[in-house]
């Protein structure tokens, strides 16, 4: 008998579809925002995760696991201290180990991280899914002077193979610190990751040993220059280096191995799980995303209550309305039921709209972001956190809609037949 | 013999919180097909009996039957039920649902009630009847109803108030927004209609002026023992 109250709701809505549709978009883009951040912050954490794989242990010198990581995998901040040449060799050397990666790090480009290395780099080094590293442009480095540089360092300084660049000492920034004497060749640009690698200038061990012969302390020697033409008759074997990533042949015998490394008695040394270590990593830089994730759970919320704004503002002048449908025989039940049903049809628009306008924006916009952000946005199904997100949003609009419900509820049972207007 | 349309017996109201009864009415009767004009000036109680009538409110004590129906008995869904049923309500004005059309407006009382829909055998058809017969032109059925001028507007509450004949149609002032002339137009409108379907018809109003072709006037003031200057 009441069924026609929901088709009454509907053309209720569609009269005052003005300041109803604003409501629904606010709260459309609401969900858009949150659904977004949501798979941002998956997306990112996940690339974030994946920035090293296949790599059994990453060995520096002693500092904590976090620091270690940030400047052995991400290239942020500083080393305290090296490790010595002779140890890379007694590691590298261990039975256990498959294959080894020395990095030597400490000089910039333009703000990019210069990382010296070796071919097993190129070889070993792995990402994502076990991903190798791809050339995209040109070969790896093979003369003191090459360069090979990440995706996001081509594209953002528009180099292409055959581009000179200079080195600068340290991470940047202080006048004459540049290793102009002797520039650097770029000779290949590998293909874009989502890593650090992208971020990363790759030279040869060589190199960093080369553009440092003629320096002391961290500047260069007064009157005592090289040029680059004669670097070759140095010995131009690494002093140090600044990390070392390792592969095992039996990867069961991490630990015995990690044991090896913190008991080696030649100078203190740390050897760290990657993916235990980024997990700490990540709830350090996963404030941030929380805090995202809180701002947007605020705005839905945000929209919700401008729901509910406009319909309870909407209730004073439809009190006639209400009065009619009452004489007509709704119970006050069906009157609540009324208003609710038009609250959350609304919010549930909303929401469908908001998922409807992700999925567009992620289509249109995933190309944009993985190629400015390294970020991979995957337009993959509707994902389990995602799904009990879009749950809570219709919870929420759910009790959201009651509020009004009740109003007129509360209303028609004060107005009667007759409203006090 | 006859069944009363409305039975008012020891019927005693008082708003919660208040000090006096708003109403006190010992006895009341009106027959089943009878038209009665109920003068009632402002703050005599005219809204607090409709909404005892309609079921929405409950007396403290006494009993109103409509039709047979003890309200006393019913649960609140039930008295909602009955109001659907058998009883048509016309109001001062703001009578229809403004987004609605004219003809969906008329059609409402069948939507919420199949008793009437069952009454009104064809309820397309018997709406095109009524507003014929309140002579609302067929080229405004399909209208919305706001567009409709306020005499236009209370002819079309008429024909929905008659439609699937509920049995007792409750008037309360219907033409107080109308000019002067088309006052007893409307009145000898809706008077014929409710003869024609054998409606019993309350008409409360505080217009002496209006109180003609009816089988009996009462006065609400005498009628109501309550003593005055209560919460109204």
């Amino acid at each position: 008998m009441m069924s026609y109250l929901f088709p009454m709701a509907l053309r209720s809505a569609w009269n005052r579809r003005f300041t109803l549709g604003l409501t629904l978009i606010s709260i459309a883009l609401s969900v858009t925002l949150l659904l977004g951040v949501e798979q941002l912050r998956h997306d990112a954490r996940q690339a974030f995760e994946q920035s090293v794989s296949g790599t059994d242990l990453v060995i520096g010198a002693r500092t904590s696991p976090v620091q270690l990581m940030l400047y052995a995998v991400f290239h942020i901040g500083e080393a305290t201290n090296n490790i010595h040449w002779q140890a890379y060799q007694e590691i590298a050397a261990n039975p256990a180990v498959a294959w080894s990666i020395p990095v030597s790090l400490g000089d910039s480009h333009r703000g990019f991280p210069v990382l010296g290395t070796t071919a097993a780099y190129f070889d070993h080094f792995r990402y994502g899914e076990h991903q190798p590293l791809q050339l995209r442009k040109g070969k790896r480095f093979v003369g003191i002077f090459d360069a090979v540089i990440g995706a996001e360092v081509a594209a953002k300084l528009g180099y292409r193979v055959g581009d000179h660049i200079v080195l600068t000492h340290g991470s940047g920034g202080l006048a004459g610190q540049r290793h102009d004497d002797k520039p650097f060749t770029v000779t290949g640009i590998l293909a874009p990751t989502g890593t650090p690698v992208d971020r990363t200038v790759h030279v040869s061990l060589a190199a960093i040993e080369a553009i440092h012969l003629d320096w002391q302390g961290g500047a260069r020697m007064p009157g005592f220059d090289i040029p680059a033409e004669y670097v070759q008759k140095f010995d131009l074997t690494p002093k140090a280096v600044t990390a070392i990533l390792i592969g095992l042949k039996n990867r069961a015998g991490v630990f015995r191995m990690q044991r090896q490394v913190h008991s080696y008695t030649q100078e203190p040394l740390l050897a760290v799980l990657p993916g235990v270590a980024l997990d700490q990593l990540w709830q350090v830089v996963g404030v941030a995303e929380k805090v995202l994730l809180a701002v947007s759970v605020m705005v839905v919320i945000v929209g919700l209550c401008g729901l509910v704004a406009v319909i309870l503002a909407s209730l004073n002048e439809r009190r006639r309305e209400l009065a009619i449908v009452r004489s007509l025989g709704a119970r006050p039940a069906d009157i609540f039921a009324l208003l609710t049903i038009e609250g959350l049809f609304i919010a549930f628009a909303g929401t469908l709209l908001g998922i409807v306008l992700l999925y567009g924006l992620n289509m249109g916009l995933a190309p944009v972001i993985q190629s400015h952000y390294g970020i991979v946005m995957t337009t993959h199904a509707v994902s389990m956190d995602e799904v009990r997100l879009i749950a809570a949003i219709a919870g929420v609009s759910l009790l959201a809609s009651l509020v009004p419900g009740y109003g007129a509820y509360r209303l028609s049972l004060a107005d009667g037949l007759t409203p006090k207007v | 013999m006859m069944t009363a349309a409305i039975q008012i017996e020891h019927l005693q109201f008082r708003y919660p919180g208040a000090v006096r009864d708003c109403l006190h009415i010992p006895q009341l009767y009106i027959k089943a097909g009878e038209r009665v004009f109920l003068h009632g000036p402002s703050g005599s109680g005219k809204s607090t009996l409709l909404g005892l009538l309609g079921g929405v409110l409950v007396p403290d004590s006494g009993e109103i039957t409509l039709l047979g129906h003890k309200l006393s008995q019913m649960r609140a869904t039930a008295r909602d039920r009955l109001r659907a049923d058998c009883v048509g309500f016309i109001f001062q004005q703001f009578n229809l649902i403004p987004y609605l059309s004219v003809m969906d407006n008329v059609l409402l009382p069948c939507r919420f009630s199949r008793q009437r829909n069952m009454r009104a055998q064809d309820a397309g058809q018997d709406a095109v009847r009524l507003l014929e017969h309140l002579d609302i032109a067929p080229d405004l059925h399909a209208q919305q109803a706001s567009r409709l001028s306020i005499g236009q507007q209370q002819r079309v509450a008429a024909a929905r108030a008659l439609i699937g004949r509920p049995g007792i149609i409750i008037a309360d002032e219907p033409t107080s927004a109308l000019d002067a002339d088309r006052q007893l137009a409307f009145l000898e409108l809706l008077s014929k209609e409710c003869k024609a379907a054998e409606t019993t018809l309350l008409f409360v109003s505080h217009n002496h002026r209006l109180a003609v072709d009816f089988d009996r006037m009462i006065e609400l003031p005498g009628l109501n023992r309550a003593e005055r200057g209560g919460v109204v």
